[in-house]
């Protein structure tokens, strides 16, 4: 690492010595700039945090009420000294964001997690253009490229469907933040059947329709009838529920994972759902090479994921590219 | 072929045996037999002749999908199928392609088999040139059909219990038909259905009766020994030799005809009466029997030189006799088959032999008896109820096979390589070795006997301790100890140990043990002499 590098690795997450601040620290410091509420990139433990306003409610909820925090608008500058720092919208989740330091000669941005494909629960990706790019590498390998969201709902809806008329109830296991709010968003009416949330998706759900996002309707498993016997529902919770005494009290349900991860046939069989539909939050390989023409960054570093490969190709292609440690990605899809 | 598409995209899809035997029967019953035979042919595990090895097809799909060839390897090895990992690499395409519309026999015919007529160039542009028409799926079974097999979860006892379904016979029926050499035309789809002919039988060997693993102790579950007929368990090849209607065939249990392996037990069987099958186990045998390794050699060939028949001999050691005169004698008790079958050798010569029963009083003698194994070289005891008929399938009950306790070592991890379907992107194939002086020597490769939990766990510890990486390979910090067991050892030059072990698969991750604790190349090589 040169000496007047914009952000470094460091033992607590990428740090900006010039203007002394982390950016989604992994142990508690004194300033942390948060990229987004999931929990690999949002811990609890630091002395103050600012994040995109979008998100606020979503990282209180995570990291606890009562914590000291800055809302920041997109686009608005705050500063640490010489150093201006400004979040961008990343569409990975409701309130991501990339993070832009300059010093005023440079821009360096890290993109935190985020994706380019359309998603109604939070605003699009925008490219800053910037002189030094950080980004996640989740998904940098060819192979995954991501279907059009529109084909993968279709795919849900004829499950869903076709579950419902055999009298199953239709269990999709996704990442309790952001996708099962997308997926819910994604929905075209008129349903097969009624919706219902799992313990760890209502409340962050409940967030997000406070937020103003437009969802189809749903209720929390806990507040059905006694009646209901589930046979014609989507119930959408998180992959820890699969395998769980939790899905005993739904009518023979078929599961199925919404991941990136499903692109790959292997993953689908290990999993061993009835099905896989590839929906992801993060960057598929050609949006991923395009973000990076599209911040005209002449040096990349890369973060969580396939970091290597992604390094390499991009040297091959003649940037100057190198992989940062960090410990993102422990929670990923 | 897009119906075949289509049913392996079901079949994936299909979750338990029934949803997938389901499918089959629906395909069987309407495909046209030309497909169907194909169908049945690839599903059960058949392979034809690979005409493109891996290597170049993945630099045809380095230049086809305008990726560095390194890359396409890393994705292979993340995907974990090169069928796959094309089905991917390329820009999505919907499944409208003209082509789909011709049958699989027809694709097999011109864009499989019809490759072998082209040259290099024209092989690569017809296999570009389809790959770009196809959607993800086609292009997978399309590139699954040039690497030669259609691995996908179907067994053959599946493609079984569809084809009994379809054609309305009875499984073992359909079992026998799809034993031994067929070609994938109409006509055979179309004689699957046809009621059982005699002459069908003549070239066919039975299916082969199977005897489960005993793992308690058989005195608790066996009850009298006096019931029960007790052989040596050969560790050899198992095979059935065939006399019927002047032609001599030798089967394997693999259902391979295995004629051209082993001339010399066809020669021998010259003399048999017409209408003779034996059921027994191949051995290379000088002084006694030699390692499996030896027999090894001997597998596969088209052609056996002199040389290596002298230096591989081999012998048919024979313990049943399924068929005499033309009778089939599997319905007949094991002690009756026995006695016929000892009448039949009584004068008959090397290397055609009978397998010589093994006696005990009791069933602690016996316990005796089965410690020998080793320096017998046998792998243990076989115990077969002198009242059993000759049935079909594994079933628990009639026959016991009692194998010695494996041999172990603790040895230490020293690569990982990516595992494939299941087990893609997950570090499974693992490379073992055992410390000589400050060298690390591999001894063995092993992929099972962990459970999905250790093997996750494994896979995080390998990422984060590579030291070097080989293409796919990762050269990790030689610091897990694993018990390997295995069934046998034998010297070897073929590897840089000097030993060869037979079957190694993982009993356990030793991490109660430091490295230093793992056993050496000398305590390993002392195994031999056991």
């Amino acid at each position: 690492m040169t000496i007047d590098a914009l952000i470094e690795p460091s033992a607590h997450g990428l740090y900006c010595p010039a203007g002394d601040f982390y950016i989604d620290p992994w142990r508690p410091v004194e300033r942390a700039v948060v990229t987004h509420a999931h929990a690999d990139h949002a811990r609890t433990g630091s002395q103050h945090y600012w994040a995109a306003v979008d998100g606020e409610s979503l990282l209180r909820h995570r990291l606890g009420q009562d914590i000291s925090m800055t809302p920041l608008d997109y686009g608005e500058t705050v500063h640490f000294g010489p150093i201006s720092v400004s979040l961008h919208p990343a569409g990975h989740v409701l309130g991501s964001a990339q993070v832009r330091v300059s010093d005023g000669n440079r821009v360096w941005v890290v993109s935190g997690d985020y994706k380019r494909d359309p998603d109604p629960t939070c605003q699009p990706f925008e490219p800053v253009a910037c002189d030094t790019f950080i980004t996640e590498a989740t998904f940098a390998l060819p192979a995954y490229r991501w279907p059009p969201m529109q084909e993968v709902i279709n795919e849900l809806m004829q499950w869903w469907q076709a579950n419902a008329q055999a009298g199953r109830s239709s269990v999709l296991l996704c990442y309790a933040l952001g996708k099962a709010q997308r997926v819910l968003a994604s929905l075209p009416a008129p349903l097969p059947g009624p919706v219902y949330l799992h313990g760890a998706v209502a409340p962050l759900t409940t967030l997000y329709r406070e937020a103003g996002v437009a969802m189809a309707p749903a209720e929390p498993v806990s507040q059905a009838t006694k009646e209901e016997d589930f046979s014609t529902s989507l119930i959408i919770a998180p992959p820890s529920a699969a395998g769980t005494p939790w899905l005993q009290r739904f009518a023979d349900p078929s599961t199925a994972f919404a991941s990136g991860w499903m692109r790959i046939r292997g993953n689908r069989r290990r999993r061993g759902h009835d099905r896989g539909f590839v929906i992801s939050d993060h960057v598929d390989w050609p949006t991923l090479l395009q973000t990076i023409q599209q911040t005209g960054a002449e040096q990349v570093y890369t973060t969580h994921g396939r970091a290597e490969e992604l390094v390499r190709y991009l040297r091959e292609q003649g940037l100057n590219a190198a992989p940062f440690a960090t410990r993102y990605g422990e929670e990923d899809e | 072929m897009r119906t075949f598409v289509e049913l392996i995209a079901q079949l994936d899809r299909a979750r338990g045996t029934n949803d997938k035997v389901h499918c089959l029967v629906s395909y069987f019953r309407a495909a046209p037999a030309a497909d169907a035979a194909w169908a049945v042919y690839f599903l059960s595990g058949r392979r034809i002749k690979r005409l493109l090895g891996p290597a170049q097809l993945k630099e045809w799909l380095a230049q086809a999908s305008e990726l560095p060839l390194w890359l396409v390897e890393e994705t292979h090895a993340h995907v974990g199928d090169l069928a796959e990992t094309v089905a991917l690499l390329l820009d999505p395409k919907p499944n409208n392609s003209p082509a789909l519309s011709e049958g699989l026999s027809h694709w097999v015919d011109t864009r499989v088999l019809g490759l072998r007529d082209l040259d290099d160039t024209n092989r690569q542009q017809a296999v570009v040139h389809a790959w770009q028409a196809l959607d993800a799926w086609s292009r997978f079974v399309y590139t699954k059909l040039l690497t030669g097999a259609l691995r996908i979860g179907v067994s053959q006892t599946l493609v079984e219990r569809a084809l009994a379904e379809a054609t309305e016979q009875p499984r073992a029926v359909i079992a026998h038909r799809l034993m031994g050499q067929w070609e994938p035309t109409p006509d055979f789809f179309s004689s699957l259905f046809e009621a059982r002919s005699a002459e069908e039988m003549a070239s066919q060997p039975y299916p082969f009766f199977l005897a489960h693993p005993i793992k308690t102790d058989p005195a608790a579950e066996l009850e009298a020994i006096n019931d029960w007929q007790i052989e040596w368990k050969w560790d050899g090849i198992r095979a059935q030799l065939l006399c019927r209607q002047g032609a001599r065939h030798l089967w394997s249990r693999g259902e391979q005809m295995i004629d051209t392996a082993f001339p010399e037990l066809l020669e021998a069987a010259q003399h048999l009466p017409p209408g003779t099958v034996f059921d027994g186990e191949i051995l290379a045998w000088r002084d006694g029997v030699m390692p499996f390794a030896a027999l090894q050699r001997r597998l596969g060939r088209k052609q056996v030189s002199a040389k290596l028949r002298a230096e591989t001999p081999v012998r048919l050691l024979i313990y049943d006799l399924l068929e005499l005169h033309g009778q089939d004698l599997r319905s007949a008790p094991l002690s009756e088959r026995r006695v016929q079958l000892e009448a039949l050798l009584k004068d008959c010569e090397l290397p055609l032999a009978l397998s010589p029963l093994a006696s005990a009083k009791s069933w602690k003698a016996l316990h005796q008896l089965r410690d020998e194994s080793r320096s017998r070289g046998v792998e243990g005891l076989m115990l077969k109820r002198k009242d059993s008929v000759y049935g079909t399938g594994r079933p628990r009950g009639p026959w016991w096979k009692w194998k010695v306790e494996p041999l172990t070592i603790d040895a230490v991890l020293v690569y990982a390589a990516p595992g494939r379907g299941r087990r893609a992107n997950l570090y499974t194939d693992y490379s073992f070795a055992v410390p000589d002086g400050d060298q690390w020597v591999p001894i063995a490769k092993a992929y099972s006997g962990l459970t999905d939990k250790e093997i996750r766990r494994l896979d995080r510890w390998i990422r984060a301790h590579t030291i070097q990486r080989y293409g796919p390979v990762r050269a990790v910090e030689p610091e897990q100890v694993f018990e390997l067991a295995f069934e046998g050892i034998a010297p070897s030059n073929r590897h840089k140990s000097g030993l060869a072990l037979r079957f190694p698969r993982i009993v356990r991750w030793r991490e109660d043990i430091a490295v230093t604790d793992a056993d050496t190349l000398a305590q390993a090589k002392a195994l031999l002499n056991d």
